[in-house]
């Protein structure tokens, strides 16, 4: 006989609809900087794939190169993943979404990767409404060659050597609101809730979903005179290497109601204006949606929130009429014609 | 004309030679089924159909026969030739010396009839009055527009009608069987009936004329064989494209570049005949990208989900591609890129012919990078490689490249019908669900089977283990992000011997080898078609026996050292200045081996001759 156990059994662990853990949703450990915007978005990643439920091994995660594209690497292992080529890979995942249109796709981009280098490949993206979340991390700056503008940066905003950015910033979500995407919004990596809620409504819709998320880099956007900045810290810490210095921060973390406006202060002390959405807002409208954009522009602040979804459109890969198989395997009857047919192409070029 | 017809056709059909039923009106003595004939026209003056019906009426006849168009970067107005060579001893490369010219572009006519040798024929436009240019060749004026009006009340169609008057001219000049003319005409225009009718009556309309007005007095003229039988014309593109149909290809993302839309576009067109299920749905999905980044990049990310995937450039687009090979190499993600080569460097002239991408291609991306190549030397192989390109690409898991050129790909060749595939697909290593089960996991990069190649398995794979993470960055057996001296060193080690795995499953060399030569020719693609003709100028002209290897692939296999250490001197000829090949062959050879090479480079825009090769072979070998 067995004896009766003496421990008082251990509540059993919290599972999702799928019977899985949190945990089945965690990749490996970080080794972006401490308090990078971007481990916050894995961390709602995390939450919102766990969440919804959705099977590990039906997701394909894909990204191209930079701090954020690395992310991939840091949560749901259990999916297969894909570090393409900086910028390109919005054409990664197209190809692999043909081959196997029953997967769902999360790509995983920055904003130097997506509104410089590859640009291109980002505007064929929404115009074909390819079924993807898009996420841009968006910190303004290249975070991992170590600081230049990117595209999204601000006009007036200052790096770290003192160049003064000139250009206008490039709207992801307007431009892709023009080309066609038909799920899009801005949130903020420290808005846990708005982040997360926005994710969940992401993997819910079918077409290209873009959620550009502001996303502040802890180690370069200081600027001179800044409390906070590389060079006041670096005389107040030890350097760890020569390669350079990394400070350690806090992540930010916000909370805000719709309708209402933020002040969040950044690792650099510099201030970012949220303003949230208005509950009544409506996101099917896409000309209100772009209009909505660029008022914020004028005034501005950083609208968070989804702007514009249709549920209607058909996704590419809905357009081309493929077997509702994956192509990736079909099996050879089904892929190579029969004897019959090489010998009627023959006959017609006799 | 009628009892004419019907007496040629009989003897066509039985397959006997037919004597020409008049003798040639000169003293010159017949030249029969060998020379060639050009149409020099307009870009855009819809001369294909007529030049179409040419070449395959001689083709119905018997007669072996190859057409090449030469045609400029330009949409219309502009010089185009079309080029027929008819050669009852089989040659279908370009030969230099045009025999019949059929003039019909009014700006270039002066030099055309120019460049024309002494018993030549040309026919022309009657009022050009190009007789005044030469006196010693065979000239028929043809009142072309007149022709035309007769038999066209529209005039719009005129246009296109007026080309097949020449062909009527060409039919009675050279002694054509009208019977495969007429059914030729008829094949060509079998769904519209009534274009059919005009466009016979124009062909009539100049063979009449030419019956009643010229008195032939030149020497050529095409009389019925039997060495076309149960054969086909296909382009090289076509053929490809149908390779990859029956290669089970499921994805294609492409950007147009001239001289490789065509395969594509033939896809698409295959595809959407034989590759519909019966509820209309497709098991393929053809995607035009907005570049070639996209195009490849997709390619890869089909290929790592599973997809046999494809895509077809030139030059400029192998250049875009760069990045991403380098990617597919070192991740190790299958993939088939077709590059239907033409002149470089740059645009370079984007409608001749060169095979000036092999060194780019071999090495293409950045490090320590290199890259299979399957070289296709006729359409028969431009269907077969593209097969095996996907199983190679598969087996290897590895980017494999199709090295066509424009000459092959755009070309009408003649071939032996194409062989339905006898082996299955090869989808490599790839494990399964059960088998993750049955090993409890596996690593990505592990070297398990000694040949260089890893197990991997499909996203969608539904088991917990089946995931790992694909990267460009340094990576170790398991496929987990490293910058270990070690791990780094492993993986390229292994990636080395994987490259020697492919020299033994490329398609090997074709040989023929007499024994008694000391002299070597090396050739590949469609340099094949001269080098073998002129391997018979030299044992006719100069009695020297040469033994012959055709490469088909790179790596190179074992075969190719052997035939080299076999013999004395070894000419590589090839289409483009900087002796690609040599290099190549350069890099793999003893020393004792490379100091035989010599090399005979064309590189001048159009398809490489035989007599070039003849000329410069004879001119190193001091003969
Ligand atoms: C073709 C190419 N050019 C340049 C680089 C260097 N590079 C790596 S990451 C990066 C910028 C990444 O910035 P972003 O996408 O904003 O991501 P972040 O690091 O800020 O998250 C650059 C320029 C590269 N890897 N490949
Ligand atoms: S450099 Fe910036 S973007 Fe990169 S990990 Fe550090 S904080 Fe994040």
């Amino acid at each position: 006989m067995t004896p009766a156990p003496i421990d008082t059994p251990k509540p059993p662990a919290k599972t999702n609809r799928i019977g899985l853990q949190v945990l089945d949703y965690r990749g490996g450990k970080t080794t972006l900087c401490a308090g990078c915007g971007h481990n916050a978005i894995s961390e709602r990643i995390i939450d919102a794939f766990y969440e919804m439920g959705v099977q590990p091994e039906r997701l394909m995660k894909l990204s191209g190169i930079g701090c954020s594209s690395k992310t991939p690497a840091y949560f749901i292992n259990r999916s297969h993943s894909f570090n393409s080529v900086h910028g390109r890979m919005p054409s990664v995942a197209t190809g692999a979404l043909l081959a196997n249109n029953t997967m769902m796709a999360l790509g995983i981009s920055g904003d130097g990767d997506t509104a410089s280098i590859g640009i291109g490949q980002f505007v064929h993206m929404m115009r074909r409404n390819i079924p993807i979340i898009y996420i841009i991390e968006d910190n303004g700056v290249y975070g991992l060659t170590k600081g230049q503008f990117s595209a999204t940066a601000d006009i007036g905003s200052k790096l770290k050597t003192g160049v003064i950015n000139d250009l206008p910033p490039i709207d992801t979500c307007a431009l892709a609101i023009q080309l066609g995407a038909t799920f899009v919004g801005r949130s903020f990596s420290g808005d846990k809730k708005q982040l997360l809620a926005m994710l969940k409504a992401a993997i819910a819709h079918n077409g290209t979903a873009v959620l550009d998320v502001i996303s502040p880099c802890v180690t370069f956007n200081d600027h001179e005179g800044s409390t906070r900045s590389y060079k006041y810290m670096q005389e107040h810490e030890e350097a760890i290497t020569e390669i350079g210095f990394v400070p350690h921060f806090q992540e930010i973390d916000v909370e805000y109601d719709p309708g209402t406006t933020i002040n969040v202060e950044m690792h650099d002390g510099s201030h970012l204006r949220l303003r949230k959405l208005h509950e009544d807002y409506d996101p099917t409208n896409r000309i209100t949606a772009v209009s909505t954009l660029m008022s914020a522009h004028a005034t501005e602040e950083v609208l968070t929130g989804i702007f514009y979804v249709d549920t209607q459109k058909p996704s590419f890969t809905e357009m081309l009429n493929l077997v509702n198989e994956p192509l990736g395997t079909l099996p050879e009857e089904r892929v190579r014609p029969s004897r019959a047919v090489l010998d009627d192409v023959m006959q017609r070029l006799m | 004309m009628a009892t004419e017809n019907v007496a040629l056709a009989a003897s066509a059909e039985g397959g006997t030679l037919v004597e020409p039923d008049t003798q040639p009106q000169s003293s010159q003595r017949n030249i029969v089924n060998d020379f060639t004939i050009q149409i020099a026209t307009v870009n855009g003056s819809g001369s294909q159909s007529a030049n179409l019906v040419l070449l395959k009426s001689i083709f119905r006849m018997g007669i072996p026969v190859s057409g090449k168009n030469l045609f400029p970067s330009n949409i219309a107005g502009l010089p185009t030739w079309y080029t027929i060579r008819a050669s009852k001893d089989g040659y279908v490369a370009r030969k230099k010396e045009i025999d019949i010219l059929i003039a019909m572009n009014p700006e270039t006519s002066k030099e055309d009839i120019l460049s024309l040798p002494t018993g030549a024929a040309a026919i022309y436009e009657e009022s050009a009055n190009l007789k005044q240019f030469r006196d010693d060749i065979a000239c028929y004026p043809v009142p072309f527009d007149k022709l035309t009006a007769a038999v066209c009340s529209e005039a719009k169609l005129r246009k296109l009608v007026r080309n097949m008057i020449y062909v009527g001219i060409v039919a009675q000049l050279l002694k054509m069987n009208m019977t495969a003319v007429e059914a030729t005409l008829r094949k060509q225009f079998a769904k519209k009936v009534k274009a059919a009718d005009l466009n016979w009556a124009a062909v009539q309309a100049g063979y009449d004329y030419a019956s009643t007005t010229f008195t032939k007095n030149d020497p050529f003229v095409l009389e019925a064989m039997n060495a076309t039988d149960g054969k086909i014309i296909i382009d090289g593109n076509a053929a490809a494209a149908l390779g990859c149909i029956f290669a089970g290809c499921t994805v294609v993302m492409w950007y147009p570049i001239t001289p490789s839309s065509s395969l594509v576009e033939n896809f698409i067109d295959y595809a959407k005949r034989y590759r519909l299920e019966e509820d209309g749905k497709a098991t393929f999905a053809v995607v035009q990208a907005e570049d070639e980044l996209a195009a490849i990049g997709a390619v890869f990310g089909a290929g790592w989900a599973g997809a046999r995937a494809m895509t077809s450039t030139s030059g400029p687009g192998i250049s875009l591609m760069a990045e991403f090979t380098g990617l597919g190499y070192y991740a190790e993600i299958p993939g088939v890129i077709f590059d239907i080569q033409r002149t470089g460097p740059s645009t370079g002239m984007p409608t001749r012919n060169q095979q000036g991408d092999l060194l780019s291609v071999a090495f293409l991306s950045h490090g320590d990078t290199k890259h299979v190549m399957l070289i296709p030397g006729s359409v028969k192989e431009c269907y077969e490689m593209a097969q095996s390109a996907f199983d190679l690409a598969e087996q290897l898991q590895t980017p494999v490249f199709v090295m066509s050129d424009l000459d092959l790909g755009m070309n009408n060749w003649m071939s032996e019908p194409f062989a339905y595939p006898d082996n299955p697909l090869n989808r490599g290593k790839v494990l399964s669900a059960e088998d993750l089960t049955r090993l409890g996991g596996f690593a990505r990069y592990k070297d398990v089977d000694g040949d260089g190649i890893g197990y991997r398995t499909l996203p969608g794979t539904d088991h917990p283990l089946a995931a790992y993470f694909t990267r460009g960055s340094g990576h170790n057996e398991k496929s987990q992000y490293t910058e270990r001296p070690d791990d780094y060193f492993n993986n390229m080690e292994r990636l080395s011997r994987k490259f020697e795995t492919a020299r033994t499953l490329v398609p090997h060399p074709e040989i023929i080898q007499t024994g008694k030569s000391k002299i070597g020719l090396i050739a590949f693609g469609s340099s094949d078609f001269a080098t073998r003709e002129s391997r018979d100028q030299l044992n006719k002209e100069y009695a020297l026996d040469t033994g012959y290897m055709r490469l088909r692939a790179y790596p190179f296999s074992r075969e190719v050292h052997e035939f080299v250490a076999a013999h004395d001197r070894v000419y590589v000829i090839e289409q483009n200045r900087d002796a690609q090949m040599l290099s190549l062959l350069k890099l793999d050879l003893q020393a004792e081996d490379i100091v035989k090479l010599r090399s005979i480079r064309h590189f001048n825009g159009l398809p490489i001759d035989a007599r070039s090769v003849t000329d410069d072979l004879v001119t190193q070998e001091g003969i």
